[in-house]
């Protein structure tokens, strides 16, 4: 029952706070460069005008690709929030996110499929570091289920603090910010339209942006079990990591993806690396 | 309620899309002005998104000839409804001062229709942000009269 009811929260509330971040994001990055920035609602407001508008598609295919992406981001934080089995929640994630690159690669325009293939790479770039992510949940706890960690009564920052840092890799690229934001661009202006979502338009575009904010709030959570003891600091925590985030994507042009693999294989995974040697050798 | 929400966030989220006929560059840097911090019309929810599938708002700088007007109707067909067209500066209007020239057809309502026009040569920042709130006034007003 317990659970049923933390399922429903996790659904409902997961997508309202996901477009609050969202909206603040914006307004933040306005504050950077000394604007005013939209309403914090913004981010409401913009998918609401998108379900009213024609439906337009290119092909059915795309129906099925932000219906399926949506209800896998869902799924997912469901999951997490029914604290589920972290490589089930993970392998959900990974199903709408490849979704996502069949959606775009359905279409013919060059935009999409450029966008796709290079979703793809950032897939291939932050999956192995959120799985090893997980294999440090494993080590510390013996499983990996998320009531595991609940048991734990020392914040798990203090045994694997450089997976932390990993992960801030893979956040950045899941939320689509620079140096990483190649595949879509908040700014669609740029060489690439908006990439994955060039060919999505109206109710559909409006399917995958409530999506993308079930992803945020999913890999926020992630990062909130690495300080699960304390309810205020678990906050501190995760404001801090979203101000560098917007901070980052702020002060950082767009790299190339070779860049990305490198860096994120590089440092991403060599830190998780020492990390789980670090784990293991206690 | 949720259709009030629909139709109160249209005029709270239009995305715009600009698109240049060959004008002389005056009128394009103005909206672009439009953008920067000074202007900063993200205030109002406006972006200016490059991709016609996502615009609600179509800006049209410069005059229509006979080599763009496909691509003008091309990029308006392929905007969802609903929507709303905004012609800026006096070569969007009417051709300005190259109404008499062979190469050109006139003004933007030439091939497509237009609910606003922005007068001007170059239109200001200001008047544009004014055109936008009245083609959204507008683009309510159709869709009241589609239902
Ligand atoms: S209206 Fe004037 S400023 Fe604008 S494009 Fe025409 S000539 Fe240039």
């Amino acid at each position: 029952m317990e659970t049923l009811i933390l399922v429903i929260i996790g659904l409902l509330v997961a997508p309202l706070v996901g477009g609050l971040i969202a909206g603040l994001d914006r307004r933040v990055t306005a504050w950077f460069q000394s604007r005013q920035g939209p309403p914090i609602m913004q981010a409401f407001y913009d998918v609401a005008k998108l379900f009213g508008k024609e439906k337009m598609v290119v092909n059915q295919w795309q129906i099925l690709c932000a219906w399926v992406y949506l209800i896998a981001a869902a799924t997912s934080v469901a999951l997490f929030f029914a604290q589920g089995d972290l490589l089930l929640v993970f392998f959900v994630q990974a199903i709408g996110a490849v979704f996502l690159v069949m959606g775009a690669m359905a279409a013919k325009s060059p935009y999409s499929q450029v966008g796709a293939q290079r979703e793809l790479l950032q897939i291939l770039a932050y999956e192995p570091v959120l799985i090893l992510v997980f294999v440090g949940f494993y080590m510390v706890t013996g499983s990996f289920s998320i009531d595991a960690i609940w048991a734990q009564d020392i914040p798990l920052l203090a045994k694997m603090p450089l997976l932390y840092l990993a992960l801030g890799y893979a956040l950045t690229i899941k939320l689509r910010k620079s140096p990483f934001d190649f595949s879509t661009s908040h700014h669609g202006h740029q060489e690439l339209v908006k990439g994955v979502l060039t060919e999505y338009s109206g109710p559909y575009l409006a399917l995958i942006e409530i999506a993308h904010w079930y992803e945020t709030i999913l890999v926020l959570g992630v990062c909130a079990l690495f300080w699960h003891t304390n309810v205020a600091w678990m906050a501190v925590l995760l404001l801090a990591t979203y101000m560098l985030e917007i901070l980052v994507d702020n002060t950082m042009a767009r790299m190339t993806w070779r860049w990305m693999l490198k860096r994120v294989w590089v440092l991403g995974m060599g830190l998780s690396v020492v990390n789980l040697i670090w784990l293991y050798a206690r | 309620m949720f259709g009030s929400f629909i139709k109160k966030s249209r005029a709270k989220s239009p995305w715009i899309m600009h698109f240049d006929c060959g004008s002389c560059n005056g009128c394009d840097i103005e909206v672009l002005a439009c953008l920067t911090p000074l202007y900063d019309v993200e205030r109002f929810g406006i972006i200016n998104v490059g991709n016609p599938k996502h615009a609600d708002v179509l800006l049209v700088t410069g005059t229509v000839n006979h080599r763009n007007k496909k691509v003008l109707k091309n990029i308006y067909d392929q905007m969802p409804e609903p929507k709303a067209v905004i012609a800026i500066g006096a070569c969007g209007n009417t051709g300005g001062v190259f109404r008499e020239a062979y190469n050109v057809v006139g003004g933007v309502d030439k091939v497509i229709p237009v609910d606003v026009y922005v007068p001007g040569c170059p239109a200001k920042p200001e008047a544009i942000i004014d055109g936008v709130v009245m083609g959204l006034a507008k683009f309510a007003q159709k869709v009241e009269e589609a239902e």
